[in-house]
């Protein structure tokens, strides 16, 4: 059978995708590729549409048995790949014999590989996704050794692109910040001083959310906000004031109050900042409130 | 833009709609749900406690135009489907609950089994469903220490809402009963029983399982699908 038997399934290694859409109403977070671009880029190495559902490691990496001869590629955090033990290409692809183990070693910098194979993961799907969602527990657990996740048949044309430009993680994370929709909670410092404000991004950051430690961002009210939806990029502002930035996995409705929203465009460098990266914002032009009449 | 709603722009494509109560935005959901093909592409209508989310609009400005000629009313124009929760009210907190309603444990699971419940939204959990209905001088805080474990199906309230927790979950709402009725079905079309919009009672059963608080393996629920009363 195509497949791929897990090996060594690293500290934290999930099958993700392009995540859920439609579902939030039933409190399902989107879930996905926390570095939508990198998982995008290794499924074109293979030969597949960019949205196949991949391996999604942290920092540790992942080893795996090809079951039957397979086309692979590693992109996200730059890390050493092996094939039976001899290095081979990172951010390429990567034929496959039967039976070879590619092992996709520790990130020299950044926090989540990605390693795509042709024709894609074909674990089932929950609401047209094949993604773990960390947070509500839907798709498949993450991976355990002995494990063999289905591989399908691969669709592609054999890729016409051999090589692909990866962005590095950055040494320092600057988010766009787009105020509100909950702005209006805070003090005028603590707004006019978030350009300003030095963060670094903390160890308890997961799927779920970055999560920052830095000066606290002081509120104007200190009543209950009732639950309300939040998206991907929602910066939340718990009670300790410190910024809790909404990743693919976040939970569909908060109880704190949305100082701002990053672009879904710069999460993917959140994804791959690792504990203690220097973190700033760029807040953005804020939009305007149509009261009621 | 009707009486009683605030338009607030969010992130690069998303729009809030916030209302004055909770009731409006039950009804600005349904008509939402129902006047869907007069709008442009949303991906995610995600109602609230006082707010609905529309997530991944592809054309934000006439999304606003659009909503700012609506008149929604405070009551939903729909009736939206109605689901039956046959309910042993045997909860952990029921004394206390009627201790604090100044009731006794009848008359609490009276007050409790009457309203005709609507689903508001959902939040904590896929399928877990927060209702309005239970009329305002009912209302309870939370429990001060959260149970680490709440049984799936335990039938619950915290402030002005009821709900039902569909997956064993720590959990910090009071507990008046449970159901055996599964909640949240990924393979079943609605996943969530309890999906906004619906309209919910709870109807008291004896616990037929004497000896036992839980249900017998494979035992499925008789009532509890959703039967459409549009």
């Amino acid at each position: 059978m195509n497949g791929l038997l897990v090996v060594r399934p690293g500290p934290l290694t999930t099958v993700q995708d392009l995540g859920r859409r439609g579902v939030a109403h039933l409190g399902v977070p989107r879930g996905g590729a926390l570095d939508e671009p990198a998982l995008r880029t290794a499924n074109r190495l293979v030969g597949n549409p960019s949205g196949t559902a991949a391996l999604e490691t942290t920092v540790g990496g992942v080893a795996v048995k090809a079951l039957s001869p397979l086309l692979v590629a590693v992109t996200g955090a730059p890390a050493p790949v092996r094939m039976d033990g001899r290095p081979t290409a990172w951010g390429a692809p990567v034929a496959v014999p039967a039976g070879a183990v590619v092992e996709v070693g520790p990130a020299t910098y950044g926090v989540r590989s990605y390693l795509a194979v042709a024709g894609g993961l074909a674990v089932s799907e929950v609401f047209g996704s094949r993604s773990t969602d960390l947070l509500s527990g839907l798709g498949p657990a993450p991976l355990a050794a002995g494990q063999v996740l289905p591989v399908g048949p691969a669709v592609g044309p054999y890729p016409a692109v051999d090589v692909a430009p990866l962005p590095a993680p950055p040494v320092e994370l600057v988010l766009r910040l787009r105020p509100g929709p909950r702005a209006d909670w805070f003090t005028a410092e603590a707004l006019a001083g978030l350009a300003r404000a030095r963060y670094r991004v903390a160890t308890a950051s997961n799927r779920i959310a970055l999560r920052t430690e830095g000066p606290a961002l002081a509120r104007t009210r200190e009543d209950e906000l009732p639950s309300e939806g939040v998206m991907l990029g929602s910066v939340q502002v718990p009670p300790n004031g410190l910024p809790v930035i909404f990743l693919a996995d976040h939970p569909t409705t908060g109880g704190y109050p949305v100082i701002g929203v990053v672009p879904a465009t710069d999460l993917a460098a959140a994804a791959q900042a690792r504990p203690g990266t220097p973190l700033r914002f760029a807040p953005l032009r804020g939009p305007r409130v149509r009261p009621g009449t | 833009m009707a009486e009683g709603l605030t338009l607030r722009q969010v992130g690069e494509d998303a729009l809030l709609v916030e209302a004055d109560r909770i009731e409006r935005v039950t009804a600005l959901y349904i008509e939402l749900l129902a006047r869907r093909d007069e709008l442009p592409e949303i991906a995610e209508i995600v109602p609230a406690a006082r707010t609905v989310l529309l997530d991944g609009v592809t054309d934000r400005p006439l999304l606003l135009r659009k909503l700012a000629e609506w008149t929604v009313p405070l009551h939903p124009a729909a009736e939206g489907p109605l689901v039956e929760v046959p309910t042993v009210y045997d909860g952990a907190d029921l004394a206390e609950i009627a201790a604090r309603w100044g009731v006794s444990p009848e008359a609490a699971v009276r007050i409790h089994s009457e309203p005709e419940y609507r689903v508001a939204f959902c939040g904590f959990a896929p399928g877990f469903g927060y209702l309005t209905g239970l009329p305002e001088c009912y209302e309870l805080p939370r429990r001060e220490t959260p149970r680490s474990s709440v049984p799936a199906g335990s039938v619950a309230l915290a402030g002005s809402f009821t709900g039902v927790y569909p997956h064993s979950s720590p959990g910090g709402w009071q507990l008046l009963g449970r159901t055996t009725l599964t909640l949240w079905d990924v393979r079943r079309d609605p996943p969530a029983l309890l999906a906004p919009g619906v309209r919910v009672r709870f109807v008291p059963v004896p616990d037929t399982l004497s000896g036992s608080r839980l249900p017998p393996a494979g035992s499925r629920a008789t009532s509890g699908r959703a039967t459409d009363h549009r």
